[in-house]
């Protein structure tokens, strides 16, 4: 394990196969995530960020495939290599996975302290009724919901209080990774701070390293301490998120922290000009060049190959650094 | 003169439980008018579960209001004939949150165009129909050749809401009603879709109501603005005075919890959030907001705070303000601006057009 990460990924790649093709969903990424850090990951929508999410836990369904590359779990090994009870005994309790949308992720028909026991039951069969009943109410403690919620099924939830509830139940076994899908993209501004400040404090109680995909920079500013952003299936930039924002390196990050309005000045919302490419046909050499306005005499040929400087890393020929 | 739509006194409850019933209000009251004259694009905020979703859902005919009217062209939209209706239901168009869900996957994308243009008999030939469906992708900046003939999980998800801002266009509607329709997309393909509803707004004088989080995309796009608590109207102006200078308490809490994209920036005033955030029960008399308000006094837990009209474009729901007079009528149109040039300066336009 490099420079004791808890999770390391190295070159993955995961790839659909449709009948117009392949998609090249995740071409080659590569990061490691830090014990206790909170790591963001933005980009393009359809670059790939919830491809990866799946993957890293092996999730993905077909026709996604894992085409490359290794996931290393600190005291597990390649995730990618795991038999099923492997798999089994690691999620929840190593990697937990808190997916995109509570609402959906939740079962409809059961009771939310059921969902909470089928987890600790399936990991930890040992423990009595009243041990399990105690466990089940300081989790739901824990991400600041009553005890009475255990009653309750989903739809008589809030949006938040589900997305609380996904919170309890991904961390119900202290896990040392937790993944986030856009933990709050459907909820407001209030509430997403709430639920931020949840994840966070579980977070920082039980040690756990937090992956956060997610669109929102604001809230990425907020709550990142190192933030990567994805650009047609590859990791283009990983910096700590205030060097990010302040002295953005990639000109994808740049425009895109460009497009972000602010409440400052009224004036017309920014784009990034073209279109993002499909990712059957990724165009050759930087994927970035046909929109880039920095592009030069390279960036249609060849591939950028990332290179780290200062705890950055950046995948782009203006930046001919050491190679990551 | 008739307004276009009018909601007066529109309140609706959902009921639910069969031994204990319980009775959710989901909108309260609220009395609006949606003009033709003057176009304008109207944002709603809230918490969720505030009512937003509820109150387009009542614009756009789906359910019926509990009491109150709808009014559409002048008329009860309960009391619509058939080819009235027909009319109503394309003259008002919703685009959803999530895109996906509004495709078939077995089709390829042409058909949510092209049906709607036969349902609604938009032109009289086929190539007619392609004209206008080229025109309206080219509107929100996509390549007909590159967009057609593909299935849906071909597209993107900015491409996928770009085609059915385009839908909603191709219909010539008065009024768009669009819930949450950039949330799930990227800062950069948020622009370009915000920027096409405000070009719809601009060039063909379509009327938008913007259900959305994000008060600051609404800030940008938006002319008025209508905040919602627990299915009541808390604070309603221009987008100037509410954003910028938010009067009701729980405005005021959400503009200061707008993550700020700097990360030097704290994320909302320490310790500001009071009471129990998300406690769902309201009590049935005083302000719904008296358990969370770190500013409450002795009137508010006795009685319902009236809208008061404190400035010419904004009225708060708040007994802070009760020298103002209250709105008269509580009819949110004497605070909204109506001729508000809401657009930038023309010199930064370029950036946006693509
Ligand atoms: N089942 C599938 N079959 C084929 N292609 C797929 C499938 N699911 C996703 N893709 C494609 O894989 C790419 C990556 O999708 P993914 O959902 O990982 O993107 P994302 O970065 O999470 O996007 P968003 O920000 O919009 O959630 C996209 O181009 C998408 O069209
Ligand atoms: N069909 C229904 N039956 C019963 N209750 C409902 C129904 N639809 C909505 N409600 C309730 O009405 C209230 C308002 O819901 P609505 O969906 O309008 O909120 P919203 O502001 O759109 O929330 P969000 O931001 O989460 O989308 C909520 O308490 C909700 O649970
Ligand atoms: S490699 Fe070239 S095209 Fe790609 S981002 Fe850098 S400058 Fe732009
Ligand atoms: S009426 Fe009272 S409780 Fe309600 S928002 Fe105003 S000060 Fe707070
Ligand atoms: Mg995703
Ligand atoms: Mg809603």
């Amino acid at each position: 394990m490099k420079n004791g990460a808890v999770l390391t990924v190295n070159d993955l790649r995961v790839y659909y196969d449709t009948p117009a093709g392949t998609v090249k969903a995740v071409d080659g990424v590569s990061f490691d995530l830090r014990p206790g850090e909170r790591l963001g990951l933005v980009g393009e929508s359809g670059s790939g960020k919830s491809t990866m999410a799946l993957a890293l836990m092996r999730m993905h369904k077909p026709p996604a495939r894992i085409a490359g590359g290794e996931v290393l779990l600190d005291g597990v090994g390649d995730v990618m290599e795991l038999d099923d009870e492997g798999l089994r005994r690691i999620r929840l309790d190593r990697l937990a996975l808190v997916p995109q949308g509570a609402m959906n992720s939740l079962n409809p028909v059961m009771r939310v302290r059921d969902q909470l026991a089928d987890g600790i039951r399936t990991h930890e069969p040992g423990d009595d009724r009243d041990a399990l009943t105690a466990r089940i109410r300081a989790q739901l403690a824990r991400v600041g919901l009553d005890a009475d919620v255990g009653g309750k099924f989903p739809h008589e939830l809030s949006g938040g209080m589900k997305q609380r509830v996904a919170i309890a139940i991904g961390t119900s076994l202290s896990p040392s990774v937790i993944i986030a899908d856009e933990p709050t993209s459907a909820l407001d501004v209030v509430v997403q701070r709430q639920v931020m400040e949840t994840l966070r404090s579980v977070q920082e109680e039980i040690g756990a390293s937090v992956l956060i995909v997610g669109h929102d920079m604001g809230l990425m500013a907020q709550i990142a301490d190192r933030m990567g952003v994805m650009y047609a299936g590859k990791l283009v930039e990983l910096a700590p998120v205030h060097d990010l924002f302040t002295n953005p390196q990639h000109p994808y990050t740049r425009l895109l922290i460009e497009s972000v309005p602010t409440l400052m000045a009224k004036r017309a919302l920014a784009s990034i000009p073209g279109a993002p490419p499909t990712l059957i046909n990724v165009p050759p050499g930087c994927p970035f060049h046909p929109r880039c306005p920095s592009a030069f005499e390279p960036c249609d040929s060849e591939v950028p190959l990332p290179t780290s400087q200062n705890g950055r890393v950046v995948s782009c020929h203006l930046y001919p650094g050491e190679a990551a | 003169m008739t307004a276009f739509l009018e909601m007066t006194n529109v309140s609706k409850v959902f009921s639910a439980g069969i031994i204990r019933r319980q009775h959710t209000v989901a909108v309260d009251d609220v009395t609006m008018t949606i003009d033709e004259q003057s176009p304008s694009i109207l944002a709603v905020a809230g918490e969720s579960g505030s009512g937003k979703t509820t109150l387009a859902r009542l614009l756009l005919g789906v359910i019926p209001p509990s009491s109150g009217e709808v009014i559409y062209r002048g008329q009860s939209v309960d009391d619509l004939s058939r080819e009235q209706r027909r009319t109503y239901l394309r003259e008002i168009q919703p685009i959803f949150q999530d895109p996906f869900e509004s495709y078939n996957p077995f089709y390829k994308v042409d058909h949510v165009l092209t049906v709607p243009a036969q349902k609604f008999q938009l032109a009289a030939t086929k190539q007619e129909t392609t004209r206008l469906i080229h025109e309206a992708l080219d509107m929100v900046g996509l390549q007909p050749a590159e967009t057609l003939g593909r299935f849906p999980h071909q597209l993107s998800g900015g491409q996928r809401q770009r085609v059915m801002v385009a839908r909603a266009m191709l219909l010539r509607p008065r009024l768009i009603v669009a819930d949450e329709p950039v949330s799930m997309v990227d800062a950069s393909l948020r622009a370009t879709i915000l920027e096409s509803i405000r070009r719809m707004k601009q060039e063909l004088g379509i009327s938008v109501v913007y259900i959305t989080h994000d008060l600051t995309t609404a800030y940008q796009i938006a002319d008025n603005i209508l905040v919602m608590y627990k299915g009541s109207v808390v604070e309603a102006g221009s987008v100037e005075q509410v954003i910028r200078d938010p009067k009701h308490p729980y405005t005021q809490l959400l503009v200061s919890s707008i993550p700020q994209p700097d990360p030097s920036l704290p994320w909302g005033a320490e310790g500001e959030i009071a009471g129990d955030p998300e406690s769902m029960e309201v009590a049935a008399v005083g302000c719904k907001f008296v358990d969370r308000c770190p500013v409450a006094f002795a009137p508010c837990a006795g009685q319902r705070p009236p809208l008061y009209h404190e400035h010419p474009s904004r009225a708060a729901a708040c007994f802070r303000y009760d020298d103002a007079p209250t709105l008269e009528g509580e009819n949110l149109d004497l605070v909204f601006e109506r001729q508000l040039a809401s657009q930038p300066a023309s010199g930064s336009e370029e950036q946006a057009a693509n």
